[in-house]
């Protein structure tokens, strides 16, 4: 209905505009405000839709669950190596390595347990920020400044440069913000500071598929647990997050709650919800299935911003790193935080927990690595 | 779009991205309350008296209390703000804490606050060096001769305009009273210490790298974006939805379910590697080990995904649809996971061998899918795409969660499995072992020599016997991947 009337106007002014002209274009303008008003209604209209089928809240519901007690959680290990700000890091499936990036390009791969570091890749740029372990632990993938997402196959030989084999897989048209291998180590997820995800084969570079709906930079993603289907869900700068379908390439639900940057999502792990952090200081989480934010973490003695989120094995605890040095800990289902963790000196700029739950590694912008368990 | 490269900027542009600067504003208006906020004394300096200073244990306290924290908590907060520049030291003004004893600190004239809409300028900053030089000569440090240096060599062309200013401010401070002047330099000083910090140290004004969209900018949205946005909330309206109840009420019970399974709320048995520097859990829990723990056992029984994710219940599994002659539909499930995830130049083929060996009338291990699916799935296979065996590929998978994964459950086999689980004893280290496993923390076998064993192994036995590759592979994964492979007892069908 609005499409004609638009469609009208256009016809209403069939020569090309002269300053003569700007008098007509008065339908258009009040057509931008009709349209507004109605996408607005509309808006509200969905609210209510949600409204209507918000019987409990969560913590409601979270009164009958047993409190927990007391955590003790300290840093296990350090991992010193970087000569500048860590920005990102991904654990591999065995559990106890772990690949890690920084601002002056390098590349690490560790043993945490051991902390010795295995291998080593300097990136042709700076500003590294996404980094992946491929899921057989043969590979890493990452990217920053460079506008792509790089796959090096790791190597035996010490003396082996690695940049020899490396695989330009994605090219965006600006920073690549987070990357990830899907199921395997043939396809790679990417989102990038010029708004857009894409999908990608690692063997011919090949772009899959692209998702497109964001309205400024992508800062973050995470892919859907295996068992429940082929999504994943991404956040950006325009204080969205949303939830795409890898098939088609569409957006499938989109919540916009947050007053901020959104710089991380992370699913829950029954893939029914998922959980975000952003530079309004709050952690927030979203149920998938009641269409609905359900929960908001927040405390107002924390006014820095969160950088990175994750989830325990349960879902039960959730951990966030934030931009004033520390990390606080959680009760996803009772909204109270149980800990907060003090021991880096810069900013924390990325948290991932161990693929078995057993520990979490933060990094941070004093150039290293923590393991807390 | 270009990229912006802000790493050369110094701040010239104002920062619309620090989102905690209001808030940490409210906050220190709150602390100078005269009724409710900090405690004020007066600092002694030789003859003069400069009031309104306050203690870094003052501080303290304070937002303990304000917000309910312990000290640690409070002091990092306090730290915070003298970080950002609403709070400085009196003494010692270059390390920007707040130290929980009797250390003097003020509170920064708004002036000079963070959050004020002009950009923290070179000039300024050449200025101030200008009129310090000017008050006494080698009085700069030297990251400041350096600055001076090179904003001298840079600001060349309006070097008489910053002398001229710095010699104009210079003799202004002089006519103000001595209290008045000192709390000024002070206040000045605090000021370039947080926005021009050593070469080395810590800012909190380094927020990283500049993102594209201006959150100030106002962008304006074409008829186009009003449709798009419509349409979206259209579809948004009428997708079916939960009653919060039942979904809140399952996450809930996934936490309750796996909490025992969680190692930061129970204990990991024998023990949590990071916690006694001892791998025996994770030796335990191998991929593919031969025996399971009784938790991994357990956990098969939460969900048909839990039980299809762990490679070591998938083979149960698949040894039990052997038993019940339905492999085939594994088998299928497993094919179709690897067309989706696969790479994109294989594809092609196999798809058109998933279709020989699955859906083909008369192909050896055909599977048992409705008309309709079958119908879809072959019509789909002539243009075939990474998802064309979606629709086959759910059916069957409803088909083994619904029916065989609730026959595994009661199954022999799995009773078998369950019998021969191992529940670890709880480990008790002293602290002298604990010391010792710490000392003996060993390398673990790097995932590339695994999958070089693996791939060594799945050619030997191609080469060996013409045996369908899918049953090559469940003998394969019977073996465990630390050790040379062992012979286990592989029943003929």
């Amino acid at each position: 209905k609005y499409l004609s009337t638009f469609i009208k106007t256009l016809k209403y002014m069939r020569s090309p505009p002269t300053p003569e002209m700007a008098t007509q274009e008065v339908p258009l303008n009040e057509t931008l405000a009709h349209l507004k008003t109605e996408s607005e209604t509309l808006k509200s209209k969905l609210e209510e839709e949600r409204a209507k089928l918000h019987d409990v809240e969560l913590h409601q519901v979270a009164e009958k669950v047993e409190g927990l007690g007391q955590f003790v959680m300290k840093t296990r290990r350090t991992l010193k190596g970087h000569g500048n700000k860590v920005l990102c890091m991904d654990w591999c499936k065995d559990k106890r390595r772990i690949v890690s990036s920084s601002q002056d390009g390098k590349v690490i791969v560790w043993d945490a347990f051991t902390t010795n570091k295995e291998h080593a890749v300097t990136m042709p740029c700076t500003w590294v920020m996404a980094c992946a372990y491929a899921p057989s632990g043969c590979a890493v993938a990452c990217g920053g400044l460079d506008n792509k997402c790089s796959v090096y196959p790791l190597s035996l030989d010490k003396n082996e440069n690695l940049a020899a084999k490396k695989k330009s897989v994605a090219m965006h048209t600006n920073y690549l913000s987070a990357c990830s291998f899907t199921n395997s180590d043939m396809q790679i997820l990417t989102s990038s500071g010029d708004g857009t995800c894409a999908l990608w084969d690692v063997e011919s570079g090949q772009l899959l598929q692209s998702f497109h709906g964001h309205a400024a930079d992508v800062l973050c993603l995470d892919l859907a647990p295996s068992e429940t289907g082929n999504t994943f869900v991404s956040g950006g700068c325009d204080k969205k997050a949303n939830v795409w379908d890898m098939r088609s390439g569409q957006c499938i639900q989109s919540f916009e709650t947050h007053e901020s940057d959104i710089n991380s999502v992370r699913y829950y792990p029954s893939g029914d919800a998922f959980a975000s952090g952003s530079d309004d200081a709050t952690c927030r989480l979203y149920d998938l299935r009641a269409d609905r934010e359900v929960a908001i973490y927040s405390k107002d003695s924390i006014i820095f911003g969160v950088s990175s989120v994750d989830f325990s094995l349960s879902g039960r605890l959730l951990f966030g790193g934030y931009n004033d040095y520390t990390i606080n800990v959680w009760d996803v289902l009772k909204g109270t935080r149980v800990s907060i963790l003090f021991g880096h000196e810069n900013r924390v700029s990325t948290l991932r927990v161990s693929p078995d739950g057993t520990a979490f590694c933060t990094g941070s912008w004093d150039h290293t690595l923590r393991i807390w368990a | 779009m270009t990229i912006r490269n802000v790493l050369r900027d110094h701040g010239q542009r104002y920062r619309p991205r620090m989102a905690c600067l209001k808030k940490a504003e409210k906050v220190v208006l709150e602390m100078q309350d005269p009724a409710t906020g900090v405690k004020l004394q007066p600092q002694r300096l030789v003859i003069t008296t400069i009031p309104h200073a306050i203690t870094g244990e003052d501080i303290v306290a304070w937002l303990a209390d304000r917000f309910q924290i312990d000290a640690q908590e409070a002091r990092s907060f306090g730290s915070m703000l003298v970080a950002l520049g609403y709070i400085y030291p009196i003494q010692d003004h270059k390390r920007l804490v707040v130290k929980p004893d009797a250390s003097l600190y003020r509170f920064q004239t708004p002036y000079f606050w963070p959050t004020q809409q002009w950009p923290v300028e070179d000039t300024d900053y050449a200025i101030y060096l200008a009129k310090r030089n000017i008050r006494k000569k080698g009085i700069l440090e030297l990251h400041e001769q350096e600055q001076y240096n090179r904003l001298h060599k840079w600001m060349n062309h309006k070097w008489d305009f910053i002398v001229m200013q710095a010699k104009e401010q210079y003799r202004a401070a002089k006519e103000r009273k001595k209290p008045d002047r000192v709390v000024f330099d002070c206040q000045e000083r605090a000021y370039w210490v947080v926005h021009r910090p050593p070469p080395g140290t810590v800012s909190a004004m380094d927020y990283g790298l500049e993102r594209l969209i201006d959150p100030n900018a106002h962008e304006a949205k074409t008829p186009d974006d009003y449709e798009r946005i419509m349409i979206f909330t259209q579809q948004s309206i009428m997708r079916p939805r939960v009653k919060s109840s039942v979904s809140i009420g399952a996450l809930v019970k996934y936490c309750a379910t796996y909490k025992g399974h969680d190692p930061f709320l129970s204990k990991c048995l024998p023990s949590n590697p990071w916690l006694t520097d001892d791998v025996t859990y994770w030796a335990l829990n191998m991929p593919n080990v031969e025996i399971p723990t009784k938790m991994r056992v357990e956990r098969w029984t939460f969900s048909f995904g839990e039980l299809l994710s762990d490679p070591r219940g998938r083979d149960d599994f698949r040894l039990f649809l052997k038993k019940e002659f339905s492999g085939e539909n594994l088998a299928f499930w497993e094919g179709c996971e690897d067309l989706k995830w696969g790479t994109a130049a294989t594809m092609k083929e196999k798809a058109e061998q998933i279709y020989k060996t699955f859906l083909a009338r008369g192909a050896p291990r055909w599977i048992n899918i409705d008309g309709k699916t079958m119908e879809i799935t072959v019509k789909g296979l002539k243009h075939p795409h990474r998802y064309v065996l979606d629709a086959a590929q759910t059916h069957i998978y409803m088909l083994m969660k619904k029916d065989s994964y609730g026959r595994y459950l009661k199954s022999p086999v799995f009773k078998e499995t369950m019998k021969k689980a191992v529940c670890p004893e709880e480990h008790k280290f002293s602290d002298s072992q604990l010391e010792q496993n710490a000392r003996n923390r060993r390398p673990s076998l790097s995932p590339i020599i695994i999958r070089q064993q693996e791939q060594e192994q799945k050619a030997k036995m191609a080469a060996s016997a013409p045996v369908d590759i899918t049953q090559v592979m469940s003998k394969l994964s019977k073996q465990g991947k630390e050790a040379p492979p062992r012979r286990t007892s592989v029943k003929n069908d």
